[in-house]
Order: C-alpha cells, then sequence, then structure tokens
C-alpha cells in the first residue's frame, strides 16, 4: 500500500508527475511555486530524470518543447507573470499539437502584482493566453490530494489529445501542506507516438512545426482542432456537485475558496437553508451546460472568486442575464475571511425576506 | 573517379531560396557530412525562424521548427530526451543573437552536447532585409537606411561571446565563396558533429553566408564581397578545439 505523506500541493504535483511517468522538468523560479523545481531538482536524478533550470521562462517551455516532441512526458510550472512569458510558448505546443503538463500557482497581478494568492489567472488559462485560436484543457484542484489525482489526469488527457493541460492553483493551495496517498499507477500511457522526433529510422521524416504557409493549411489545421476541442468538450468536462438538487442558493468555485464554501453550505443547510455549491474541476471545458440545464432552477447564485469577476463571465454566458448571478470577489492577492461569504449569503437571504 | 550523387540527407526538390543564397550550399555540405557519418536515422534538426524556416522541407530529417531564437532550448529539450542522437540547429544571425541571444549563451554554458550551424549572411532575409546584430558599421538596412552608426551598436562576434565557457569544445568559422572554402567548411562541420558524437559537448560552426538579395548585389559580386571584405578581417577555421 502507497504511504501517507504530508506535502504541499506544489510537492503533491511534483511527486505525482514523477509517479506518472514525467521524467524532464524545465523551470524557472518565481513565487509561489518553487517547491515544484525544488522537488524536481531532488527527486528527479533518482529515477535517471532530467531537471534544468532554465535562463528564463521563454527558454523553460520551448526545452519542454524540444522533448514532448520525442514523444515524452514533461512537464514545466510557474506563476502569473511567468506564464505570460511561457505564452508564447503555449501557443506553440498549440500548433504543434504537442502534448504538455504546465501548472500554475496563482499570485496576483497584473505586473509583478503580490505574491499572495489569487486567482486573476483565470482569463490567461482558460482563453489561451498566447496568439492564435486554440484551447488548452485547465484542472482545478481545490485540495492537495486532488491536486496530485489531476496531474495523474493531466498527463493522461495531454497525451490522449496531444493538447496543454494546466493545473490552475491558487497560491494557498499551491502552499497548504496536508496528507495525501499518491497514486502509484499511471493512467493509461500506452499512446501512438508515431509523430513523434525520433530519428527517421525506417520511415519517412516526422516534421513538428507550427507554420502553416500554404492556402488553406492553418484554416484546415484549426477546422481539425475544432473537433478535437468539441470531443473533449463532450467527455472530459468535470464539477463537483454539493447538495445543488434542491437548492434555492448556489455558490460557485473553485479551489481554495471553493472549500470555503463547502463549509459554508455545510453550516447554512444545518440551519434549514438551502443552500448547494457547483465547483468546476475543469475550468476549460467549462461546465456550462450542466449549470444552464440542470441547475437553473436556483433563486439566486453567487460566484466567490479571488479575482476581479474572471470565472464570473463563464458563468453569465452559461445562465444568460435573466438569472440573478452575484459576484463575492477578492482582489490583489488580499485574503478571504469566510464571514465575508455568509455576510453576502446574508445580504441575498434577506432581500429574498429570509429570517437568518 | 568519384561520381556527383545527391546527398540522402537533402530532398530532391526545389528551394525557394533566392538565386545564389549561400543556404543552398550549407544544406548540402551539411547533409553530405550527416551521410558520411551515416547519422540519417539517427538525427534530429531544428530549424530557425528566418529564410530558412521550412529548411525541413529540403533535408530528408526528423525537424522541429522552432520559434524565433529558442532553437537551443529546443534542442536542449531533445537531446536530454535523445542523448544518443545528433542534434543539430541550423539559425541566422538575427534568430541567433539577437531574439535568441539568451537561448544560446545558457545552452554553451551548460554545454549541451548539440551543434549549431550558424549563417551569418548580416542581414534579416525573410522580413526583407532589416539590420541584424553582424551587420556591418556603415552597412545600409531596410532600418538603417543612413548605414549602421555607433548608436545601433557594433557587429557581435560569437565566438567572443562563449569562446570563454569551458564547457563549449568546439568552434570554427568557415566560408562558402569558393570550392575550396566550401570544402574546408564541410570538414569544420564534420568535425562539430564528429564531436557530438563522441560525447564531447557543445559545438558551433559559423559559415560566412551572402544574402545577394538585401545586400543588393548580383550573386558573384556578393561572393567576392565575403572573400575580399569579410573573411580577411575575422579568425578563419578552427577557434577552439578541446
Ligand atoms: S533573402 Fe537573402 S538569405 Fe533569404 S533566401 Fe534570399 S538571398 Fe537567401
Amino acid at each position: 500500500m502507497s504511504k501517507k505523506e504530508l506535502l504541499c500541493g506544489n510537492e503533491a504535483i511534483s511527486e505525482a508527475a514523477i509517479k506518472a511517468g514525467c521524467r524532464y522538468y524545465y523551470g524557472y523560479p518565481i513565487t509561489p511555486q518553487n517547491e515544484i523545481s525544488a522537488y524536481m531538482a531532488l527527486h528527479l536524478p533518482k529515477v535517471d530524470g532530467t531537471f534544468i533550470q532554465a535562463e528564463s521562462e521563454i527558454a523553460a517551455i520551448n526545452m519542454a518543447a524540444g522533448t514532448a516532441a520525442t514523444g515524452k512526458r514533461v512537464m514545466t510550472s510557474s506563476s502569473g507573470p511567468g506564464l505570460s512569458l511561457k505564452q508564447e510558448g503555449l501557443s506553440f505546443f498549440a500548433a504543434a499539437e504537442l502534448p504538455l503538463v504546465v501548472v500554475d500557482a496563482m499570485r496576483a497581478g497584473p505586473g509583478l502584482g503580490n505574491i499572495t494568492p489569487s486567482q486573476a489567472d483565470y482569463f490567461q488559462a482558460t482563453r489561451g493566453g498566447g496568439h492564435g485560436d486554440y484551447r488548452q484543457i485547465v484542472l482545478a484542484p481545490a485540495s492537495v490530494s486532488e491536486a496530485a489525482e489531476l496531474t495523474r489526469r493531466a498527463f493522461y488527457l495531454a497525451d490522449k489529445y496531444r493538447i496543454v493541460a494546466m493545473l490552475l492553483l491558487d497560491g494557498m493551495l499551491a502552499q497548504t501542506r496536508e496528507p495525501v496517498v499518491i497514486n502509484q499507477d499511471p493512467l493509461e500511457d500506452d499512446f501512438d507516438k508515431s509523430w513523434a522526433v525520433t530519428g527517421c529510422k525506417g520511415r519517412t521524416p516526422n516534421v513538428v512545426k507550427s507554420l502553416f504557409l500554404q492556402e488553406r493549411s492553418l484554416e484546415e489545421f484549426i477546422e481539425k482542432q475544432l473537433i478535437k476541442y468539441s470531443v473533449i468538450e463532450e467527455t472530459e468536462t468535470e464539477a463537483e456537485l454539493y447538495h445543488t438538487a434542491d437548492a434555492e442558493y448556489i455558490l460557485i468555485a473553485y479551489g481554495t475558496p471553493a472549500r470555503m464554501c463547502r463549509s459554508v453550505v455545510d453550516r447554512y443547510r444545518a440551519k434549514g437553508i438551502k443552500v448547494g455549491l457547483l465547483r468546476p474541476v475543469t475550468l476549460w471545458p467549462y461546465p456550462s451546460r450542466m449549470l444552464r440545464d440542470t441547475l437553473r432552477h436556483a433563486k439566486h447564485y453567487l460566484v466567490v472568486e479571488w479575482s476581479a469577476g474572471q470565472m464570473f463571465e463563464d458563468v453569465r454566458i452559461a445562465l444568460g442575464y435573466d438569472r440573478p448571478i452575484h459576484l463575492l470577489s477578492k482582489l490583489g492577492g488580499s485574503l478571504m475571511d469566510i464571514e465575508e461569504i455568509d455576510n453576502k449569503l446574508d445580504e441575498l437571504l434577506i432581500n429574498q425576506g429570509a429570517r437568518i | 573517379m568519384t561520381t556527383y550523387t545527391m546527398p540522402e540527407s537533402l530532398k530532391n526538390v526545389r528551394t525557394h531560396y533566392c538565386p545564389g543564397c549561400s543556404h543552398g550550399i550549407i544544406h548540402k555540405i551539411l547533409a553530405e557530412c550527416i551521410d558520411e557519418l551515416n547519422m540519417r536515422e539517427n538525427t534530429v534538426g531544428v530549424s530557425p525562424v528566418g529564410c530558412a524556416v521550412i529548411a525541413y522541407e529540403y533535408l530528408n530529417l526528423d525537424m522541429v521548427e522552432a520559434l524565433h531564437g529558442r532553437a537551443p532550448a529546443i534542442a536542449t529539450g531533445l537531446k536530454r530526451a535523445l542523448p544518443d542522437k545528433l542534434v543539430f540547429t541550423y539559425q541566422g544571425d538575427g534568430d541567433l543573437l539577437a531574439i535568441g541571444i539568451s537561448e544560446l549563451i545558457h545552452a554553451a554554458n551548460r554545454g549541451e552536447n548539440f551543434t549549431i550551424i550558424f549563417v551569418n549572411n548580416r542581414v534579416y532575409g525573410m522580413t526583407g532585409g532589416q539590420m541584424a546584430p553582424t551587420t556591418a558599421p556603415g552597412q545600409k538596412t531596410l532600418t538603417t537606411p543612413y548605414g549602421r552608426d555607433g548608436k545601433m551598436g557594433e557587429p557581435i562576434d560569437v565566438m567572443h561571446l562563449i569562446e570563454p565557457f569551458s564547457n563549449v569544445k568546439y568552434l570554427a568559422r568557415g566560408a562558402v565563396y569558393h570550392p575550396n572554402e566550401i570544402r574546408k567548411t564541410k570538414n569544420l562541420i564534420k568535425r562539430a558533429l564528429e564531436m557530438q558524437i563522441s560525447g564531447d559537448g557543445f559545438s558551433l560552426v559559423e559559415v560566412l553566408a551572402t544574402c545577394p538579395t538585401y545586400w543588393r548585389m548580383s550573386p558573384g559580386e556578393a561572393m567576392d564581397y565575403v572573400k575580399d571584405n569579410i573573411a580577411p578581417h575575422v579568425q578563419m577555421g578552427v577557434i577552439k578545439e578541446q
């Protein structure tokens, strides 16, 4: 049986990556994700893996592209400002259809912002922060255990769809230490990699590239990607529903704020107030259909988010302007107190004439 | 008697390069070296952004097309994952010494065991003839219409930049303006690749090339210009071998 370890989110992701067969990691120092490179520097050599502290975020993601082009599992990680620098690489991965697992432990922005926890990279993660028409899978863990489990999934999804899979976690979860058991078995990892560059022995040469100069060739490539993206939307969308079936008030949150919301739900339920929680696990694809088709019944929706309301827009798109959607945001990496959620919820309840 | 044959590492297709451009010659001698080392099926090349971006249309090898300047980082990731394969980058002056200078210096300092073929024609060809880091003082380009002056910096010599690193094992400079020079340059490239195969570490061969189109010269004038005005002022041949 696997043993229980006390790890922070960053370390759990690193260990889960190694267990998933990742032997290559390239990174650049930035807070709050430094535990990942420290862990990889210490542990990858023990499994004949490669760790390089790159000269820049841009070099790190391009080194990852070189390794990904050979078909081997590879990871890189960063935070806000570093992720912005990696965007040219992420756009390249999308155009070259290379698999990658990338971690963003979110700090507050814009600019150098603040090193404290935030969720303000949501747009950059879910909209494709680099240039061009493309998508990447975005997974949002809410506990250290889930961070490890979603890392395992991320490698599987990246290979399965030849796509970038991003683990998007707030800096709080990245740094929080919890007991965790890392699953030893990688998910299916036997994917066809006949596209990889390995030396053209016994076959015509392979080329990994992102330039499409011939007329209509880029258009056709993107059309093919769009089909792939819709398959991902169909099959890989995931969310956790907590007491939503009869809920009159639905909280919507991901990451650490979702954990806070869960305890809010418990306390209000104990008082007989019908509160529920929708916690998206995949931020792209977003559980829009679930919201639209099965969660339309609530009287009020409250999005709790450590940004100025970025995921809020996805909720708006799913539910439309005719549903009462509210936002409780926390800006600039300041910490949210759970009472702030209570107060906001009480406000909605009072407006509805409830006695609390 | 030797019969001329097409190298297997070169595809038998027409290139898009301008008449008299050096890229064709350099592709050919590189392909010959790979053939002679019997490495065609064990090679991964990296093409740059620049006129040679689609070098994979001409080289009959597994290739990755890098983003602008990132070829040494891509090659690092390739070689670390495939330590037994021959890995090279093929880069121009803007790619290697402007936007990609950081990737170059750090790959060299780490002693990554791959080879850079550096094609220096002192100008950005693909985008229409702008100033490059290697543009000569006074040279007129699209973006130095009055000639490059000191405020636009001096030409950067890649050898001066990376020669001091102990992990840099082989540096050489050749030209292609005459069959003799082509033969010498081919030997330099071959030596670099051989050293990589024996695991020695980082190697780079600079080739003094021409861009007749943006030098506004005929192919012959451009070749003569290298012979008379460039090669005599720089160190040619092996610059470092350890
Ligand atoms: S622009 Fe210059 S470097 Fe580019 S193909 Fe033409 S001659 Fe060669």
